[in-house]
């Protein structure tokens, strides 16, 4: 557990302090209300938590003008947890039949790096893990995938290039059952979410699934690029009305991006988060805690010791 | 969002109304607004901040116009500050020959779509792309551009047998060369801007091929996080251009502004969508208006200023306070009211109103009763008591009317005229609330639009505001 929060906090913060580690035990005055303000804000949080923060912190101040920079992180984070509060997604796997997840989003995203490290992880945690490449139409996508099983020794199904998306996942499908897997990952095509006819293409796909199994996919997880700004919300918005949403996976989380489109997300939302991403290898993927992301934008109390 | 920040700033600049000059204070409120609309557009925080300061400098002692709202006129000062930051610079690439391009960004940017899009475009101008793969970390990314590379029938170079990336470059460089390419684009893999690895591996590449561009690929949805990006990769490589991708999506973009400002460096191109041909140079004005989130009404604006003819409006008003209006003049009105465009699309630029469907039912009325005056004759138009029941039963007819409908625009027209007989000696003071009498009685023959009552008092020059 140790070493996993470690990872998580080297992975998330490898560059970027925690926000509250950058005032430490200063006291706070006008500078440092700006310089907060600029934290949150980078942190894409969004309008409204970012103000919220700030709010609460100026109504603090204006009670105790001894308030420093180690309370601040304490009413960031309480913030931040209530915001959060209920915003843990986990797999729960059928029994006696495939558990279908159905991986979304936009282009670029990272789809299907997450298809080969969910996958991967699940592999290891002793499931039988079937990936179907359903990215029939970006050049070479399905080729990444195969790439990815042959390295991690994933079974795979695999479409033509060019031939029906939905058609692939029904076929992968019958594969899994076939084959005794008990999980069957899906990788779609990226798609904007203000394109509609693409839209439809994710309403087949679910559709044939659920002539294998009515409630399938279990759970369709959109993906989001943890770099992306407040477009993220609206992403998740559409894809939500559009197909029904159970989650999301946030990626991309190791570079200086604190990823806080997810606050704004599930602000919104209130869609779960269920992994993070962070990094290019196999084992970069990391289920989603409230507690660790807290700490690691915040900084949590053992820092300051 | 969209409409709403023009909604908030016309209620923020409410209490304006009666100010001759823009100052400090009577901006403010207005100003937060913006703060507020450019950080959910994602336009970084300190960015955000330097612009307000530099918008608030422009503003400060200017003349509040008469043809527009307040807020508007800020609008319109922000949007022009807008474009001119986005579009210092130029977007036009290295005329040298054979023009070499390095592409780098994060992962999923955009890069070897965009390098197939670029290759495609200046293929069409007269190009002899070559493409080279230096991605060898992403599983199949040289597939990827292989494949894009034989959609548009660009040769493409590859080397599978070795991971060292400058030299996989200058092997392609070569290679190209030699076969007469005159324009070589570098693929290169996805980095982070904080793996110093990787980014020295770039830096070596563009030490080996000596790159005339190098081209930063950035997702046009990428938060707060642009400026940190754009910053490195500038420092590490210096870019020569930024290429915003995904535009066909509904991001605001304000990384567009983030990373502009940071780095200085121009924003050349833009990507439109999957196919390899939505590629379209940057056009900053397009740009402003996505990331203010204003619809249109900017160029509402505009179109308000240039096509309501000052000189025509004035000698309008002062045929008016002499009670010499007659039908040519009312005519006139409808000419000016229609160079705005239709109904609908007035209402479509209109902030808060760009949802509201309104039928064409007072577009057509206004073209009937231009109808029946243009059925009347020359003499009848300057003298309407001529208008006996004969002479409107023939204009019904020729305006395909019926004579009733006839009746009703000569009542109106009298009404209005006799307004301004009350009006006469009363002088300009007075012309205000003759307007609002005028609105109240249904704008005198012009059809009302909804939610403005604007009529006629929408013209510029007779102190009506346009109707929002």
């Amino acid at each position: 557990m140790f070493s996993l929060l470690k990872k998580f906090k080297s992975g998330l913060a490898k560059s970027a302090q925690s926000i509250g580690g950058i005032f430490g035990r200063k006291k706070l005055d006008a500078s440092s209300i700006e310089e907060l303000e600029e934290a949150l804000y980078g942190a894409d949080f969004g309008y409204e938590t970012a103000e919220e923060i700030v709010e609460e912190t100026q109504k603090a101040y204006k009670k105790d003008k001894e308030l420093r920079g180690s309370d601040v992180a304490k009413i960031g984070s309480s913030v931040l947890r209530r915001v959060l509060q209920g915003s843990e997604g986990r797999i729960e796997f059928q029994e006696g039949k495939p558990t279908v997840i159905c991986l979304i989003g936009v282009n670029g995203s990272g789809k299907t790096t997450t298809t080969a490290k969910m996958g991967y992880q699940f592999k290891n945690e002793g499931r039988s893990v079937l990936v179907a490449a359903c990215d029939t139409f970006r050049a070479a996508a399905i080729e990444q995938l195969r790439e990815w099983s042959n390295r991690l020794d994933l079974d795979i199904v695999s479409g033509q290039h060019g031939a029906d998306a939905a058609a692939t996942a029904f076929d992968a499908y019958q594969a899994a059952e076939g084959r005794k897997h008990d999980t069957l990952i899906i990788d779609t095509a990226g798609r904007l979410h203000t394109k509609s006819n693409l839209m439809e293409e994710l309403a087949k796909i679910r559709r044939v699934l659920q002539k294998h199994d009515e409630a399938a996919p279990h759970y369709s997880l959109l993906v989001v690029d943890g770099s992306l700004g407040s477009n993220s919300i609206e992403q998740a918005r559409v894809f939500h009305e559009k197909f029904g949403l159970d989650g999301l996976v946030l990626t991309k989380l190791d570079g200086t991006s604190r990823g806080g489109a997810i606050v704004g997300i599930y602000r919104e939302l209130k869609l779960p988060i269920f992994f993070l991403g962070l990094g290019e290898q196999a084992e970069d993927l990391q289920e989603y805690r409230i507690d660790n992301y807290v700490d690691a934008i915040f900084g949590s109390s053992e820092d300051e010791e | 969002m969209f409409e709403s920040l023009t909604d908030k700033l016309t209620s923020a600049m409410r209490q304006f109304r009666g100010n001759a000059k823009l100052t400090e204070e009577n901006m403010a409120e207005a100003l937060k607004e913006v703060r507020a609309a450019l950080l959910s557009a994602d336009v970084h925080f300190k960015v955000a901040r330097q612009f307000i300061e530099r918008v608030k400098k422009k503003c400060v002692g200017q003349d509040v116009l008469k043809t527009v709202s307040p807020g508007q006129q800020i609008i319109k000062i922000i949007n022009d500050e807008l474009i001119e930051l986005l579009g210092e610079g130029t977007t036009e690439l290295s005329t040298k020959k054979p023009l070499k391009i390095m592409m780098v960004g994060l992962q999923g940017g955009g890069k070897t779509t965009t390098s197939g899009k670029l290759a495609k475009r200046l293929k069409k101008e007269g190009s002899n792309p070559y493409l080279v793969a230096c991605d060898v970390y992403r599983p199949a990314a040289i597939d990827q551009l292989e494949t894009v590379a034989k959609q548009i029938e660009v040769p493409c170079y590859a080397n599978r047998g070795t991971k060292d990336v400058p030299f996989i470059g200058e092997l392609g460089l070569s290679q190209a060369q030699g076969a007469g390419a005159d324009l070589i684009i570098f693929d290169t893999a996805g980095r982070l801007q904080i793996d110093d690895q990787l980014i020295d591996e770039i830096k070596e590449l563009k030490a080996r091929i000596q790159p005339d561009e190098v081209l930063l690929v950035a997702d046009g949805a990428i938060g707060q996080e642009a400026v940190n990006v754009a910053k490195t990769f500038n420092e590490a490589v210096e870019l020569t251009g930024i290429v915003m991708t995904k535009l066909d999506g509904d991001a605001r973009g304000g990384a567009a502004l983030s990373m502009k400002a940071i780095t200085g460096v121009p924003i050349k191109f833009a990507g439109m969508g999957e196919k390899l041909d939505e590629f379209d140079v940057f056009h900053p004005d397009r740009m402003a208006s996505r990331i203010l989130g204003m619809g249109d009404v900017v160029s509402l604006v505009e179109k308000a200023q240039e096509s309501i003819d000052q000189n025509e409006a004035e000698k309008m008003a002062n045929r008016m306070m002499e009670a010499d209006f007659n039908f040519d003049d009312m005519l006139n009105q409808m000419k000016q009211v229609k160079k705005l465009g239709s109904m609908q699309s007035i209402m479509s630029m209109m902030p808060g109103m760009s949802n509201m469907k309104i039928d064409d039912k007072a577009e057509k009325q206004m073209k009937r009763s231009e109808a029946i005056i243009l059925s009347m004759t020359v003499k009848e138009r300057h003298k309407p008591t001529l208008l006996n029941a004969s002479r409107r039963n023939r204009i019904a007819r020729g305006s395909g009317v019926r004579i009733s409908e006839v009746n009703q625009l000569v009542k109106q027209f009298q009404q209005m005229r006799k307004m301004m007989k009350k009006l006469k000696g009363g002088g300009k003071g007075n012309m205000r609330k003759m307007m609002k009498e005028m609105k109240k009685n249904g704008g005198a023959g012009m059809p009302n639009l909804p939610g403005g009552g604007a009529g006629m008092g929408g013209l510029g020059g007779l102190g009506g505001k346009l109707p929002f």
